[in-house]
């Protein structure tokens, strides 16, 4: 490895190019936090999904026919005909709902650990517009199969534009190119899918990774480890992210597609959550399906726009359900970042508030029914509480003392003789003799062992939220 | 905590209005069956290939998935003068059947995965007679369906008992009334045959999916117990 | 951070072990990706042996069929043509086929199952362009010693009657003989071997 002639190869590179640089800041010199949990493997997953996402749809495209009257059977062409097209396909739409779950676990651990706060705002912003580039990418990929639940999802979602007052009509009908959703409107969602997204995505993924190495990552216990640095002026609680977080990393990525491989090899429809089943029906502009729903992760914000009675104003709502996530630094306002130290009034609103979203999320897959439209219409008032009364109940929020340095995690290993504790307090052992005179001995359920331990579990949960 | 148990209490009221369909019966298929795959491919020829092109799949595409040989399957599947590169097409007009059924009759490629093969099932088995049809057949899970009973000749003519539910009379089963050329269970092969050949047909790589499955996540835990011992290994240095 | 005490064998030996696994596991998702760029079944589908009806074929027609997207040349030869296919041999570059690509059974001087009847690949070997076939005798462009045969007219590659290459041309082989077989008399096939 020691050549002359390499490293002559090598300082030419880098004469001309910063790759030490780049690489000492953004990994091997990149302190980041140590007490980093489970929710931090997200992030560096949704960039694996993305690259996924990439490679999987450069391969699409290579046989797909943006073309109304081709697209579906091309699909199906890829999916027989195509050498492996039916895993390259599988991947790319299992990818596509496996990036939402990891994007809303991501941010939803920005929200237990305050990450948006003071000095991360911008990265906060950055890592919305993303969001709001994956629903846009989402949405208009979703139309390329040509399905029935691509055509009428596009056509309902393209009239949410309509409701808006003067310009609505025209800008609808300039959005899709035709009166309906058409041909036209094929062609140039395939453009901004495969295309124009796609380098926007690139580009606010570049912009959120370089604004969050500006500032340093935040962690758990939600403390600047930069305002404790050693005599070398490294963060004392800060570790190198390589190697330590590159092969932790590498445990969580296999963990992913362990169960992204279940999926996909197993049920790539996953009961029509993933892949919806009247999808399998060519686009037909004369019948729309009996129940139409869009894919799992537009559901809240589709319950939110049913639950509103009037059409403007469902829009708007459901704009601002989106809106309102990127107003989330400056509404709260506490200087606590972490769940860890703050007051019970946050995390029951917080709890509230999930609950909201998975209500709303379910809601939105169910006919509107007048009882369900009551149900969404409460969910989607505590889902606007949580953000907008947030300067009201903070005021009265008690905080813990928040400690000046890292607390440790406990480790899986810890927890074994606790584990096995509880596992000793909710079986008994019985002997059971069977007919050939062989004894066992077997471990069941304890009923009065295994009360105990509800209560218990439902006294510290209740604790928890204090 | 109130609003929470209200909100709690309307979710379950919603779930439970939502029910209230018709059950399906099971379709007990197995796409690792060849010999049943190539029964319903015969069934689908002789029943259904004169409406219903399934058009994603090809002869060939058949011959190798079921293990066949070429000649067996233009000689006992394909319709006479079919080239094993051929498409699954209906020689049936487009023109006419619109006239004869008042719509063009489905293709067939993917209707286990819009569907679902329980329900192919039950629809196969759900025809009654009722006399105010043209056809003179009804479905009692897809009610007025342009399709007539083309399996009647072997399962013979079933009737409709009614009960009633609130102010409406709804069928409640259906019994055999005049008997065809199989029996019951003969039948009910002939369907299930049918059902998995259509499941077949709607994704043929589902079984080698499955089956590739187990070696992938074989070699995603290899690659996570690695990583998993090299992550112990560095993190000894972190205290 | 403490560094004393690590056990940078096992360090070693188990980074090296995940990078082989990583590796191979790598290849594995390669396979597809690389595969799927490979003719599909529809293209091999179309692709399919092609029957040719010559009961219509006159003395001295060339027509042509597409097999596998390529233009295939079917040319009914006259006794005459045939005879001078001999005393060009010193002129040609690989007058035997050894260095070409026909069957087995075509690997001959007329470079065919039947004398007369002439099937090969329309395309020149050398970059791909499909020759003109031209039998007449010594036309002005190509020259007085032209016996009849094949011209390319992109790089001036020139062939006899039986697709043999003339020496000293760009094109590097004689021209490929598809694999074909008589069903009858009057009936081939393209693209199934005897």
């Amino acid at each position: 490895m020691n050549s002359p002639r390499l490293n002559n190869f090598v300082n030419w590179i880098l004469a001309r190019f910063p790759l030490t640089k780049v690489w000492n800041e953004h990994l091997a010199e990149y302190y980041a936090p140590k007490n980093f949990n489970f929710w931090y493997f997200f992030g560096s997953l949704a960039l694996l999904v993305l690259v996924n996402q990439f490679a999987t749809g450069i391969m699409l495209t290579i046989n797909y026919k943006p073309d109304a009257a081709l697209a579906f059977d091309s699909v199906e062409y890829i999916m027989r005909d195509v050498n492996w097209g039916w895993l390259i396909r599988y991947m790319h739409s299992t990818g596509a709902s496996a990036f939402f779950i990891v994007v809303y676990l991501h941010m939803f651990r920005g929200l237990l650990y305050g990450s948006f706060k003071k000095p991360r705002e911008l990265v906060w912003i950055f890592g919305m517009l993303i969001y709001v580039c994956l629903m846009a990418e989402a949405f208009m990929g979703y139309l390329l199969p040509w399905g029935q639940m691509s055509y009428w999802g596009a056509q309902v979602i393209i009239s949410l534009f309509s409701a808006i007052p003067i310009i609505g009509e025209d800008l609808s009908l300039w959005i899709r190119g035709d009166y309906v959703v058409a041909d036209a409107t094929l062609n140039r969602f395939f453009a901004f899918h495969v295309a124009a997204i796609p380098l926007v995505l690139v580009l606010l993924v570049f912009l959120h990774i370089v604004a969050l190495h500006q500032v340093g990552s935040n962690n758990p216990d939600g403390i600047e480890i930069k305002e404790n640095k050693g005599p070398d002026g490294i963060p004392v609680d800060g570790i190198p992210f390589h190697p330590y977080y590159t092969v932790k990393d590498i445990v969580g990525v296999s963990v992913f597609i362990f169960f992204f491989a279940v999926v996909l090899f197993y049920m790539p429809e996953l009961e029509g959550y993933f892949l919806e089943h009247a999808n399998f029906i060519p686009a037909d502009p004369l019948q729309t399906p009996e129940h139409i729903a869009p894919l799992w992760y537009f559901t809240p914000f589709y319950a939110i726009l049913r639950a509103v009675p009037d059409k403007f104003a469902g829009v708007l709502a459901m704009g601002g359900a989106i809106f309102v996530l990127f107003l989330l630094p400056w509404l709260d306002t506490v200087k606590v970042k972490s769940i860890r130290y703050r007051g019970g009034i946050y995390k029951k609103a917080l709890l509230l508030f999930v609950i909201s979203f998975f209500g709303l999320g379910y809601l939105g897959m169910q006919p509107p029914t007048p009882s369900a439209t009551i149900a969404a219409r409460l969910l989607t008032v505590i889902y606007f509480s949580f953000f907008l009364l947030m300067p009201i109940y903070t005021r009265w929020e008690k905080f813990k003392t928040v400690p000046k340095r890292l607390t440790s995690n406990d480790s899986l290993m810890n927890k074994i003789p606790l584990i096995k504790q509880v596992v000793s307090e909710i079986t008994q052992d019985t002997v059971v003799t069977t007919k050939s005179g062989k004894t066992l001995h077997l471990k069941t359920p304890n009923p009065k062992g295994l009360r105990n331990a509800s209560v218990d579990l439902a006294k510290k949960m209740k604790d928890s939220l204090d | 905590m109130k609003t929470l148990l209200t909100v709690i209490f309307s979710l379950y009221a919603v779930t439970c209005s939502a029910s209230g369909k018709t059950e399906l019966m099971h379709a007990n298929i197995d796409l690792s069956d060849n010999t049943s795959l190539k029964r319903g491919a015969e069934h689908y020829v002789t029943y259904c290939l004169g409406c219903h092109s399934a058009k994603h799949i090809r002869y060939l595409r058949i011959a190798e998935d079921l293990e066949l040989n070429e000649d067996v399957v233009l000689n006992d599947i394909a319709p006479v003068g079919a080239s094993i590169y051929d498409s699954m097409i209906s020689a049936m007009d487009k023109h006419d059947s619109n006239i004869w059924f008042g719509t063009v009759p489905p293709d067939l490629s993917l209707i286990a995965r819009s569907r679902g093969s329980d329900w192919l099932y039950t629809y196969l088995k759900s025809f009654y007679r009722d006399d105010t049809k043209t056809h003179g057949t009804n479905n009692a899970l897809f009610k007025d369906v342009g399709m007539p009973n083309v399996l009647w000749r072997l399962q013979g003519e079933q009737v409709p008992h009614y009960t009633l539910e609130g102010e409406n009379q709804v069928i409640s089963s259906l019994s055999l009334e005049r008997p065809g050329e199989l029996s019951v269970s003969e039948f009910d092969l002939v369907v299930t045959d049918l059902v998995n050949f259509l499941e077949y047909v709607g994704e043929p790589a589902q079984l080698k999916r499955q089956q590739m499955g187990k070696y992938v996540l074989f070699f995603i835990l290899i690659i996570g117990f690695l990583g998993y011992l090299l992550k112990k290994e560095y993190w000894k240095d972190i205290h | 951070m403490n560094s004393s005490g690590v056990d940078k064998k096992r360090r070693q030996f188990l980074t090296n072990a995940l990078t082989v696994v990583g590796a191979v596991g790598t290849g594995f998702v390669a396979v597809p990706f690389i595969s799927q760029m490979q003719p599909s079944v529809k293209a091999k589908a179309t692709g399919a042996p092609v029957q040719v009806n010559l009961s219509k074929l006159e003395t001295g027609q060339l027509i042509r069929v597409e097999w596998r997207g390529k233009p295939v040349w079917i040319l009914n030869r006259t006794k005459a043509i045939l005879s001078t296919l001999a005393p060009l041999e010193s002129e040609l570059s690989d007058p035997n086929s050894t260095e070409s690509i026909q069957p087995l059974a075509a690997k001959n001087q007329a470079r065919s199952l039947k004398p007369e009847l002439f099937v090969a690949i329309g395309l020149c070997t050398h970059l791909g362009c499909s020759p003109t076939y031209r039998p007449e005798v010594a036309p002005t462009d190509l020259g007085k010693d032209w016996q009849g045969g094949f011209f390319c007219p992109c790089h001036g590659s020139k062939f006899d009657i039986a697709g043999r290459v003339y020496s000293s041309m760009p094109a590097p082989t004689n021209l490929e003989i598809p694999p074909y077989r008589y069903i009858d008399e009057n009936t081939i096939i393209i693209g199934e071997n005897a």
